[in-house]
């Protein structure tokens, strides 16, 4: 266990010493929240948003985001540059077995997502007054859940992308569309029926449906567990059976 | 009883047969030098021993175990040829992470200190040059107290001051009773520090012994001694003795050439005759010669 804290403290390491990297998981989230909030109209309840302020709504959404960015352009980037340069290889070598490295990384991603929340909120709720989940537990089942269903996604990009740059790309590919069903250039709320209903099977729809359906206090429905719990089965089985060490 | 034991390994990469019924045999204690030609199957062998590649036939055990078996990490330290570490880890968080991965580690500030390292415990992997990169990976292979070493290309892109530290410290494991599996094509490397030498060519072992073993089998030609003669001498009285084969003059330089004792045998003479050998050079066979001889191939170091 001791080891397993000292790689994931190390994951962290390199992550804080990369200033970029931290800002857009990190800091980028909150500072929308900022710009998205000075927008006098998105402080007013909308009926479109069931009664919501679009900032309420956007709490959920910029969560979705930091999920994103860490699931399918930080961590495949980090784990194919690892094979890339044989550090996965060097570690084989050792007692401790390459799988514990990318555990490792899986930990220290979750944890700045959920950092990245409670920053979020902190900074949403006292400024803008953006109220905390009605159901918080519910909430942030479905942060892990969404977080686990984007994370398989990536680990199969970082399984199939030949190097670290291969995997950037395939990433931002990835990125663009499933932030678009998450509602980040239009809530979902006010997406048309066809793209909210595609957008319900997408992994960052599915997770910002449950946030957003926490928000206002309802349990989990079962149709995004499902689709969560699916892409984790189904993206992680073909991970482990394509991950390749070297 | 050998601590590694390989017999009649083969390893194919698609249509090229990169080892080719390789056998040898580690005994414990001694530094084991794999020489070769690029390309000649060196690191496809030792990363089969290391348990990182499966061989397509033949069978390796190390220390009594597959070269996969798990209870054989803590006890085998590997350096790899290019393998790269976290770029934003600096030297001493590397070195203590790799640390908590063994049950018994060496002590690491020693070891970096060994290595030169202590300067640049701060530095993250990122900004080290290739030598203080490679001297890490050294340290890495070291670090969890091994009873093998397995070291592919030890020095490699170190200075000649480096090097010699490195030699130091790799002969100050052995005397420890670390066995050393070096990979190396430096001919004074292997001659340095090998107790024997397999000598492996396209994919086969063409030779195997001590370094002054492979010298002696491959040598032909004979020892050669170059002086200028402090006063005139004539063959015959060079010719005298039974080991001289061949003399040569150039100006008044004179190479006599010859077997066994030749240099006792010919300085003998010159001082019966009250005669000074000025400017003597004395050449023999190196293991150079031998690698050359065996390979067909100028190792890749020599000037010519």
């Amino acid at each position: 266990m001791t080891v397993f804290r000292k790689l994931v403290a190390a994951e962290f390491r390199t992550a804080l010493r990369e200033p970029l990297y931290l800002f857009f998981t990190v800091i980028f989230p909150v500072v929308l929240i900022g710009i998205l909030g000075a927008v006098p109209s998105f402080r007013e309840p909308s009926d479109d948003l069931g009664g919501l302020r679009v900032i309420d709504v956007y709490a959920g959404i910029v969560i979705a985001l930091s999920i994103g960015m860490m699931g399918l352009q930080g961590m495949p980037t980090v784990l194919a540059t690892y094979r890339e340069k044989g550090i996965l290889r060097r570690l084989a070598t050792t007692p401790v077995k390459p799988v514990a490295l990318l555990g490792a990384q899986l930990t220290a991603a979750l944890i700045t997502v959920l950092v990245s929340g409670v920053l979020v909120f902190a900074f949403a709720g006292t400024v803008y007054g953006v109220p905390m989940p009605e159901s918080p537990v519910a909430f942030v089942l479905a942060v892990v859940l969404a977080t686990l269903g984007v994370f398989s996604i990536g680990l199969v990009i970082a399984a199939l992308a030949p190097s670290g740059k291969a995997a950037n790309s395939i990433g931002l590919l990835l990125f663009f569309p499933l932030m678009f069903f998450a509602g980040l250039w239009a809530p979902r709320q006010v997406m048309p029926e066809v793209l909210r209903r595609v957008s319900d099977y997408t992994p960052l729809g599915a997770g910002e449906r449950l946030m957003h359906e926490a928000m206002t206090g309802h349990w989990p429905n079962l149709l995004s567990v499902t689709v969560l719990l699916g892409y984790l089965l189904v993206f992680g089985a073909v991970a482990a059976k394509y991950f390749r060490w070297e | 009883m050998a601590v590694i034991e390989v017999k009649n390994l083969s390893k194919r990469y698609g249509e090229t047969l990169a080892v080719r019924d390789v056998s040898f045999a580690v005994e414990p204690g001694e530094i084991f030098g794999i020489l070769g030609p690029n390309g000649a199957g060196k690191t496809t062998t030792v990363e089969c021993v290391a348990g990182l590649r499966t061989p397509d036939s033949g069978r390796i055990t190390v220390l009594g175990h597959a070269p996969r078996d798990r209870a054989l990490r803590a006890q085998v330290g590997v350096q790899l040829q290019e393998s790269e570490l976290q770029e934003k880890l600096t030297v001493r968080e590397v070195l203590e992470l790799y640390s908590a991965f063994y049950p018994d580690p060496a002590d690491w500030r020693k070891l970096a200190g060994d290595l030169g390292l202590t300067e640049k415990l701060r530095t993250t992997f990122g900004k080290l040059s290739g030598g203080q990169k490679q001297r890490l990976s050294i340290a890495l292979a070291l670090i969890g107290n091994p009873r093998i070493a397995i070291l592919d290309e030890l020095t490699t892109g170190l200075d000649p001051q480096a090097r010699r530290d490195t030699w130091d410290l790799i002969s100050g494991f052995r005397d420890r009773g670390v066995t050393l599996v070096l990979v190396t094509h430096f001919m004074e490397e292997a001659e340095r520090l090998c107790d024997r030498i397999a000598v492996i060519d396209r994919g086969e072992v063409v030779a195997l012994d001590t370094p002054a073993g492979l010298v002696e089998q491959t040598s032909s030609q004979d020892q050669k001694i170059r002086f200028r003669p402090s006063a005139p001498i004539s063959d015959e009285l060079l010719s005298a003795p039974p080991e001289v084969t061949r003399i040569s003059r150039q100006g008044d330089r004179i190479e006599v050439s010859g077997t066994g004792n030749l240099l006792h045998a010919v300085t003998s003479v010159l001082a019966v005759n009250g005669i000074v050998a000025v400017e003597l050079r004395l050449e023999q066979a190196t293991l150079d010669d031998a690698f050359v001889r065996l390979t067909g191939r100028a190792s890749e170091e020599s000037p010519s």
